[in-house]
């Protein structure tokens, strides 16, 4: 009964011409239609499937009852469920002895890694190398100390963050409010003479008073920091915001206030625990 | 009459001179100082021509404005294509951003999609339909000089919009960034396209209306409706460009996305397949594949299109219903939209052979090509399943650039190629080499895109979701941003070639207007430049 291929020529013409256009009278393609058909078969399938047709108050469920929410919880629960008991094993486990469990362990880095990844790249980078202002958390230098429960500390309370009570706090004072210039120009030569860098002898000689007098409460009198409030290792190559002499008379002027937000409360006990494992096994942990 | 538009612009003039002086904010200011400047200009060449008296009425096509047109797009385009170019490579040196807020990236990333889709875009559609309307009418634009007043009008309205994004005035919505005085001044231009659209049309000798017509109407009603509700808001004053937009939260990111959709569908699709429902049987010289599937495709593409815009919000706010179906709607899109790929290829049945001679012919042949790859992706992309790995990433950058690029590039290349010679009366392009070249270029440059962004964006994919046995991230977003590196090289290096093949086709344009080569007289078969 098929009707034998016809060629275009044998097709007739719609019998307009616009502008010396015409347009052929021939069949859609059966296969173009076809396929028209099974997409919109298959879209009726899909709405019966899933949440649909809206109503006046709320809309179909759909035969599966499936929704977008409760598909990320049922993910979220399956892999808690997973983790609860080497989670709680976390919780009861100092911080010291989880290194000595080899599951715990590595429960405790890939977990760190994943929060590190989360909420400490942004500022610290993805590799904890740090930045201008944000220490390198790769390092032995520490500006609060590096042991794992201090780390701990830390990381539960922040650095100046103002919610919490126990975070940790110091504030160097805006020397340029308080000396004039002439004498923070003098300490800055002394800075750059302790931490090995070209200076100006006869400055520096008379910067070493000055800074007896005003920064060796916090960064001792030979430079060396002091943990207990947060103050750097001045004579040491590695700095926080540069030890050029530029940085260096900012920084004496106009002070510093570096702040870390505390971690508590945004993300769970065990993720503090594990964020602060991994952070002491990057290199630089005590 | 003249006495009335004199003073009509110099209250325009002073107005807007009061409105700069009062403004609030920057943008505001230096827009409303352009205004001022463009009535006072206007207001002394109507001054200069008081009392002349009127010029004849002049019978015929209307193509001047066409002219008009193919200059502007032409501009607008490597204007567009530039910055496209610019950003690419900023992304893989941020450094290019100079440090100053008129050259980053969140400024000039909407100067560029502004700049190629509604100046090079829409100048190369309002241009094409103004040709088109009236050969397949057989009759003169309606309304006189409303047509220049849409051409310049539209051109207002890009360099307020461009302006406004450099100067950082923004209503952060896609596609939609010009602020709220932007946005009236492009309705009230609309409306007077509509009006000579639909006045040509009215006034045909032809009985029937041919199938671009269709497309192109379709294009305009839609669009005025998009663009005015995605633009509904309320001024914080009348003298600040900022503005408190209607809708909020989930409802304004649905309306939004929307609109955003649909100005791909049917500014991007519908208006760009009437443009192809022209020049491709005429290019071929052969009847249309078949009158009964443009009938058919026309009007489910023209109703499923307007459903889709949820597939852009899957696994967001927005409520699981109304992600089906933009999912399913999306779905069934895909024959339809295939509907005008099949037209336009089918017509070159029996005259394939002119590819090889042909590269204007080619260009269409290709540009419909991109457009059935890009028009089954976007579907495949709405699948849910696919979307959750395809969302975010720069898989959904490589889907538009091979729909703007190869569709929408390259339908727009072989309508100026097929436009130029017939509106400055030459026998011929200047030189078919550069065409060929163009194309090539083209090609290559749109392939270096759309696969280096398939990469990028399956493996940025893969790198969020990647978690180890126990649930944990192995990522962080910036290692999927260094990943990107080589790939975002290779991009701006398709993005290159792809502006290179523009500027050798205005070239070409330009010599061919000009007559370079050729006389005005009949072309003998000599002197012909070697090709």
């Amino acid at each position: 009964m098929r009707k034998p291929k016809m060629n275009d020529e044998d097709y007739p013409t719609t019998g307009h011409e616009w502008d010396g256009i015409r347009e052929y009278d021939k069949p859609m393609p059966r296969w173009w239609l076809w396929t028209f058909y099974l997409c919109i078969l298959f879209s009726i399938g899909y709405m019966i499937y899933y949440p649909a047709i809206p109503l006046i108050n709320g809309a179909t469920k759909g035969v599966l009852g499936y929704s977008s929410r409760a598909e990320v919880q049922g993910e979220i629960d399956r892999v808690n469920a997973q983790n609860a008991d080497i989670e709680k094993l976390l919780l009861a486990t100092p911080m010291e002895q989880i290194a000595k469990d080899p599951d715990l362990s590595r429960f405790a880095s890939a977990g760190g890694a994943a929060v590190f990844r989360t909420y400490c790249a942004q500022c610290h980078g993805a590799g904890a190398q740090g930045a201008k202002g944000y220490p390198n958390l790769q390092d032995d230098d520490w500006l609060w100390g590096g042991d794992l429960t201090t780390l701990e500390t830390t990381i539960r309370h922040g650095i100046r963050h103002d919610a919490d009570d126990d975070t940790r706090y110091s504030e160097m004072p805006k020397f340029g409010e308080i000396l004039p210039q002439e004498e923070i120009k003098q300490i800055a030569e002394y800075v750059l003479a302790i931490s090995n860098q070209d200076h100006d002898v006869a400055l520096a000689m008379l910067g070493k008073p000055l800074f007896i007098d005003n920064c060796s409460a916090c960064h001792g009198e030979t430079g060396l920091g002091d943990r207990e409030q947060g103050a750097p290792n001045l004579a040491d190559a590695l700095w926080l915001f540069g030890g050029d002499r530029d940085t260096v008379l900012h920084t004496i002027t106009n002070s510093r206030f570096g702040v870390m937000p505390a971690w508590q409360g945004r993300i769970t006990d065990a993720q503090i625990k594990q964020v602060a494992f991994y952070v002491h096994q990057l290199g630089g942990g005590e | 009459m003249e006495i009335i538009k004199l003073i009509v612009l110099a209250m325009i003039a002073v107005l807007a001179a009061m409105a700069a002086n009062f403004g609030q904010d920057w943008p505001y200011s230096v827009h409303m100082f352009i205004v001022m400047a463009c009535a006072f200009y206007l207001f002394v060449k109507a001054l200069q021509k008081f009392g002349d008296p009127r010029a004849p009425v002049d019978t015929g096509y209307q193509d001047d404005v066409v002219r008009a047109g193919v200059i502007a797009t032409s501009f607008w385009g490597i204007a567009g294509f530039l910055v496209g170019v610019y950003i690419a490579f900023q992304l893989a040196f941020p450094a290019l951003n100079l440090d100053l807020p008129f050259t980053t990236f969140g400024r000039l990333r909407p100067l560029h999609t502004s700049a190629v889709i509604f100046a090079f875009g829409g100048n190369a559609l309002i241009a094409t339909s103004f040709y088109i309307v009236q050969r397949t009418c057989g009759a003169r634009l309606w309304g006189g000089n409303l047509s220049w007043f849409v051409f310049w009008g539209y051109q207002l309205f890009i360099v307020l919009a461009a302006t406004g994004y450099l100067l950082g005035a923004t209503q952060s919505k896609e596609y939609a960034e010009p602020e709220w005085y932007v946005d009236i001044w492009l309705t009230i231009v609309w409306v007077a396209y509509l009006a000579v659209y639909l006045g040509t049309i009215i006034k045909r000798k032809e009985p029937h209306i041919y199938v671009a017509n269709w497309f192109f109407l379709a294009f305009i009603v839609t669009v005025a409706m998009l663009h005015i509700v995605n633009n509904l808001s309320l001024p914080v004053s009348i003298f600040s460009s900022k503005s408190i937009q209607l809708f909020s939260g989930v409802q304004d990111a649905l309306t939004q996305w929307w609109y955003g959709h649909n100005a791909v569908g049917f500014f991007l699709t519908a208006g760009f397949l009437g443009m192809m429902y022209y020049f491709v049987p005429k290019q071929a010289q052969k009847p249309v594949f078949s009158y009964k599937l443009s009938i058919i495709h026309f009007w489910s593409l023209i109703f499923l299109y307007i459903w889709a815009g949820p597939h852009h919000l899957h696994y967001t706010a927005l409520p699981d219903w109304a992600q089906t179906l933009g999912m399913v709607f999306s779905i069934m899109l895909w024959m339809p939209s295939w509907g005008g790929m099949i037209n336009g290829l089918m017509t070159l049945n029996g005259a394939w052979d002119k590819l090889r001679t042909d590269p204007v012919l080619k260009m269409m042949v290709l540009s419909l090509a991109f457009y059935g790859m890009s028009t089954f992706e976007g579907p495949v992309m709405s699948i849910k399943v696919v979307n959750s790995l395809s969302h975010y990433t720069d898989w959904t950058i490589g889907h538009v650039h091979s729909g703007a690029l190869g569709w929408n590039g390259m339908i727009t290349f072989a309508a100026l190629y097929y436009l130029t010679p017939r509106l400055w009366g030459r026998a011929r392009l200047y030189s078919t080499a550069m065409v060929n070249w163009h194309f090539w270029l083209a090609t290559i440059g749109i392939i270096f895109y759309a696969a280096s962004m398939w990469v990028t964006g399956i493996m940025e994919g893969l790198m969020w979701r990647e978690v180890d046995a126990q649930g944990f991230l192995v990522n962080s977003f910036a290692d999927t941003v260094a990943a990107k590196f080589p790939m975002y090289v290779v991009r701006g290096t398709g993005g290159l070639m792809y502006l290179a093949g523009a500027i050798i086709m205005c070239v070409n344009l330009w010599l061919t207007a000009r007559g370079v080569g050729q006389t005005h007289t009949q072309p003998t078969a000599q002197a012909i430049p070697a090709e």
